[in-house]
This record gives C-alpha cells, sequence and structure tokens, in this order.
C-alpha cells in the first residue's frame, strides 16, 4: 500500500465514495479510501435508500432537494455502465393523529418555503395515489411526487467507478487502527496494512465515526442505534410511493424489482453496536405494516437485515473540522437519513475543505451547537 | 461449459457469465456479487448459487472453497406470510 496521499478518507460507504469523487473532479490528487471490509458494507447496504425532501428542518430539507436533482442525472454525470435505478414514485407521509398533523403543517411550510413541492391531501387523495392504504381514523397526509428511492450499491459502484477514472485509490478489507497527530495537527493514518502519511484525513465512518474521533481524544457526540428491515419476494407493481407513518413508525415501499421493503423504528433500542436480526421486529414490522397497508398480509418475507444509525443528538448531520486535530473532518451524524443527502453533504464538504463558496452556510452543521449552540431538532424521523 | 447459457441464481436468472466478469472486474466475495447482481437474494436465498459461486472465486483466486467469506445466514429460513408474523392466520 501506498506510504503516503493527500487526502485520505475512512469508510467506504456513500459518504467516503461520494466526497472522494467531489474532491477528485475538483482536481485534488493522490486520494485515499480506506474501507475496513466491501464498499456499502456499512449502513449505505443495508438502508431502505430511500429519497425525500419532506424534512421539517431547512437543513435536511435543502440537502434533501438538492441531493434529489443530483440523483436524477447521476447515471449521466457519473457515465455508470448500469442504472442507480432512482424511481421518483413519490412519499405518501400520512396522518393518524392530530398533533402529528399540525407538525405535518408546519414541516410543509418549511418545504415551501424551499420550493420543494409537496401537497396536503385528503384521506381519499391518498388513498387514489395507494389503493391499499387503510384510511380508517387518517386525517390527511402529505404527499410530493419528486421524491423516491435508488438502489444503494449501484450508487456507491457509481461513485467509485467515477472516483476510480479521477485517479483515486481504494484500499478495502483494510482498517484504520489509528491516527497520529503532531502540534494539534493531523500527520498520518495506521492501517492494518501498514501506515499513511497525510495531513488531510476524512472520518466518513457513519456508526464507527466516534471511535475514529477517540483515536485524536475527541467525543464525537454520536451514538449507534440498530435499525431492522426487511425484503418480500417480488410482485406486480402496485405500489408508487414509498409510505411513511410515523405514527406507526413504519415505512415501506415497492422497489423497481417488485419486492417490498420496510422496517420500523423501535423507540426501545438500546444504544449499542448490535447488529443481530431480532425475532420481535419481524412481529413488530408485520403488525404495523398490516395495519397501514393490509393487503401486504399475503406478501412472503424473504430475508431480514439490520444496520446502524450513526444518531447526532438533534438528527442532522455533523460537518466539521475536529477542534485539536487540523485537518481531520468528520462526516457523519446522519440519523438514518445519510444515503439521500449524501450527493449534496459530499459537496458542502468538499467546498468549505478547499475554500470555495459554499453553496448553504456550513456552520449550521458545526459541532458548536452542541455545546451552547442552537440545534436544529428534526421532527420526521422514521 | 457454455457460461453464457448456464444459469446460477435460478431465482434472479443470473448467469455464469456474468459471475465470472463481475469476479473479473474485481468484486472479491459472495457478497460483493449479491449486491451488484442480486445472485442469491431471491426466495431461495441463495441455496444453490451460494456454493457455485464460491466454487468460482475459489478457482480464480486459488483458494480452497472453505476459505471463500460465506455471506450471513438471516432469518426467515423459508419465506413466510407477513400476516402470519402479525398473528392473523
Ligand atoms: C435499516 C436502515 C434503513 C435506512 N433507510 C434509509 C433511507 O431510506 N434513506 C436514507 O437516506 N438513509 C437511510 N438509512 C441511513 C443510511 O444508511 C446512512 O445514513 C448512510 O448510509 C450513511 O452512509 P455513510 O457512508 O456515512 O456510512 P456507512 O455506509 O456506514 O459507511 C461507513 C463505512 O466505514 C467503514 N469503517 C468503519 N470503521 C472503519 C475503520 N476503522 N477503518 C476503515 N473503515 C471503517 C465501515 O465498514 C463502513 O463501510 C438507513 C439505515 C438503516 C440501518
Amino acid at each position: 500500500m501506498q506510504k503516503s496521499a493527500n487526502v485520505v478518507i475512512i469508510g467506504g460507504g456513500i459518504t467516503g465514495c461520494a466526497t472522494a469523487y467531489e474532491l477528485a473532479v475538483r482536481g485534488v490528487k493522490d486520494i485515499v479510501v480506506i474501507e475496513k471490509q466491501y464498499l456499502s458494507s456499512g449502513a449505505t447496504g443495508r438502508c431502505g435508500a430511500g429519497v425525500r425532501q419532506q424534512w421539517g428542518t431547512e437543513t435536511n430539507a435543502i440537502l434533501a432537494r438538492d441531493s434529489v436533482k443530483r440523483f436524477e442525472g447521476m447515471n449521466e454525470e457519473l457515465e455508470y455502465d448500469r442504472d442507480i435505478e432512482f424511481k421518483q414514485g413519490g412519499y405518501l407521509m400520512v396522518s393518524y393523529t392530530q398533533n402529528e398533523w399540525n407538525q405535518y403543517k408546519k414541516n410543509v411550510a418549511v418545504q415551501h418555503s424551499l420550493g420543494i413541492p409537496t401537497k396536503m391531501i385528503t384521506p381519499q387523495e391518498a388513498q387514489e395515489i395507494v389503493p391499499h392504504l387503510n384510511i380508517n381514523g387518517l386525517i390527511g397526509a402529505t404527499f410530493c411526487q419528486s421524491d423516491g428511492h435508488a438502489n444503494p450499491f449501484h450508487v456507491v459502484d457509481a461513485y467509485y467507478k467515477a472516483a476510480s477514472r479521477l485517479g483515486v485509490k481504494f484500499e478495502t478489507y483494510t482498517s484504520v487502527t489509528g491516527i497520529t497527530r503532531e502540534k494539534g495537527k493531523v500527520t498520518s493514518v495506521q492501517t492494518s496494512k501498514g501506515d499513511i502519511a497525510a495531513s488531510m484525513v476524512i472520518n466518513a465512518c457513519g456508526y464507527a465515526a466516534g471511535t475514529i474521533c477517540k483515536m485524536v481524544g475527541f467525543e464525537l457526540p454520536l451514538y449507534p442505534q440498530r435499525h431492522q428491515a426487511l425484503v418480500t419476494e417480488p410482485v406486480e407493481p402496485c405500489q408508487g410511493p414509498m409510505v411513511i407513518s410515523l405514527h406507526h413508525r413504519l415505512y415501506c415501499q415497492q422497489t423497481p424489482h417488485g419486492s417490498f421493503i420496510m422496517g420500523v423504528g423501535d423507540p426501545n433500542e438500546p444504544k449499542d453496536f448490535n447488529i443481530n436480526s431480532s425475532w420481535e421486529f419481524l412481529e413488530d414490522v408485520a403488525r404495523q405494516a398490516t395495519t397501514v397497508l393490509p393487503l401486504l398480509k399475503n406478501l412472503r418475507v424473504v430475508r431480514q437485515w439490520s444496520g446502524l444509525y450513526d444518531m447526532s443528538p438533534d438528527a442532522n448531520p455533523i460537518l466539521d473540522e475536529v477542534p485539536d486535530a487540523k485537518g481531520m473532518w468528520v462526516a457523519a451524524g446522519f440519523s438514518g437519513h445519510g444515503f439521500m443527502v449524501a450527493p449534496q453533504t459530499a459537496v458542502l464538504l468538499v467546498q468549505k475543505i478547499l475554500g470555495q463558496n459554499c453553496f448553504m452556510p456550513i456552520e449550521r452543521f458545526g459541532l458548536e451547537r452542541f455545546s451552547g449552540g442552537e440545534l436544529l431538532l428534526e421532527s420526521a424521523v422514521v | 461449459m457454455q457460461t453464457k447459457e448456464t444459469i446460477v441464481c435460478r431465482c434472479e436468472d443470473i448467469t455464469l457469465e456474468e459471475i465470472k466478469s463481475l469476479i473479473d472486474q474485481g468484486y472479491r466475495t459472495i457478497d460483493e456479487i449479491k449486491r451488484v447482481i442480486r445472485a442469491g437474494m431471491g426466495p431461495c436465498q441463495g441455496r444453490t448459487c451460494r456454493m457455485l459461486i464460491a466454487q468460482e472465486l475459489a478457482k480464480y483466486y486459488g483458494i480452497p472453497v472453505g476459505e471463500v467469506l460465506m455471506p450471513t445466514f438471516r432469518p426467515t429460513v423459508r419465506p413466510v406470510k407477513l400476516g402470519t408474523f402479525a398473528g392473523g392466520e
């Protein structure tokens, strides 16, 4: 393996791969991405891959809105030889409680102020969009047609191939084990395959970003949390949008391949690195899904899995330089929606690092908000 | 063997040729191959193709089949209806 690099990126998920590409495409040379396993082996390859602009905080909404534009043209931009399978079937966010409905109204106001074309619709209109939706007790729904989902493996593969063509090196099955600093500046990265001298390190380790920060003695306010998902056998297309019911903690979509992917958030999930699949999850998700979408009871489950959310205290990303470790940047804390914002979080971080004009104020994602600054508190997380 | 016509993954219709071409491109484990072309993601969850892909990887890298990294086995073992888990049937 090489002995030195301009930039070392740790983590081969969508954040690391997109960041590598955005640096390389701006002319930065000698970049290496270090990945413990294979690309997409972390949260990225385990995610629902939904892309929605219907957020309650401006920060999440802007990142998602602008990332949608990028997903729309990604096959061409990255000259990808497969298809990232970006399908804009919309997101239907259904509301069964008054409190939640009031929050949705506030969220939609934020979205409209940013030009996101979300519609507030009646239960009947919602049922026209998803005929098998249970509208018993439904108060209303919000719908945005340009939301959708993509294939996470292919998106990462596309960034990987485009970055490789620009000269970026990828070292898979290689773990970062330590980071050396001198006089408050990063100087080198230790890996299972040797040391690499570098003055810039980007920590894109998702759930493990805290572990990496500890290597320079910094306590990142981030905790891992298991989230499980399942997939059914494929059937004829019958559901256009992703359906989200925050009240039922449920998200559920039909992929272009025909299978349904769904998950529920578990409010009692402990803060740890466990990623075993549980039987309780199967019962829980089956109950919630067949309540909201009764027709699904006939579908057969073929596989379940789990992955880790990298939770930040306010469910907004952390994009900042680590204090007392100059040259080390963190891009983590994506709190269960890092896939959909990755194209633009990568751009924002790279603009900042290269001293270019940032398309939105990156300070909003800074670490200072956790020590007395203003938190961004996002309400619309499953 | 006719690699174009030999189906390795019957659930997802993946041929030996497609598998070999991915291995040539540098995809190194069953998990990586599965994620790019869905081999082993169908209703049988890789019962047949897992071993066939392992053989191809073993041949390519000149290692025993036992040393090829196996994907994680996860529930469900056999496809079960959602309604059954929900307690309806
Ligand atoms: C069940 C589930 C459903 C989700 N659904 C959605 C969704 O619908 N939409 C959405 O936008 N997001 C969703 N997410 C969240 C999304 O998956 C993540 O926010 C996103 O993938 C984060 O990408 P990342 O590249 O930052 O992290 P990761 O993909 O986790 O990548 C980090 C990488 O770092 C590597 N690594 C760790 N430690 C080391 C080390 N010491 N040395 C080298 N490498 C190391 C890991 O192996 C890993 O590959 C979901 C997550 C889960 C678990």
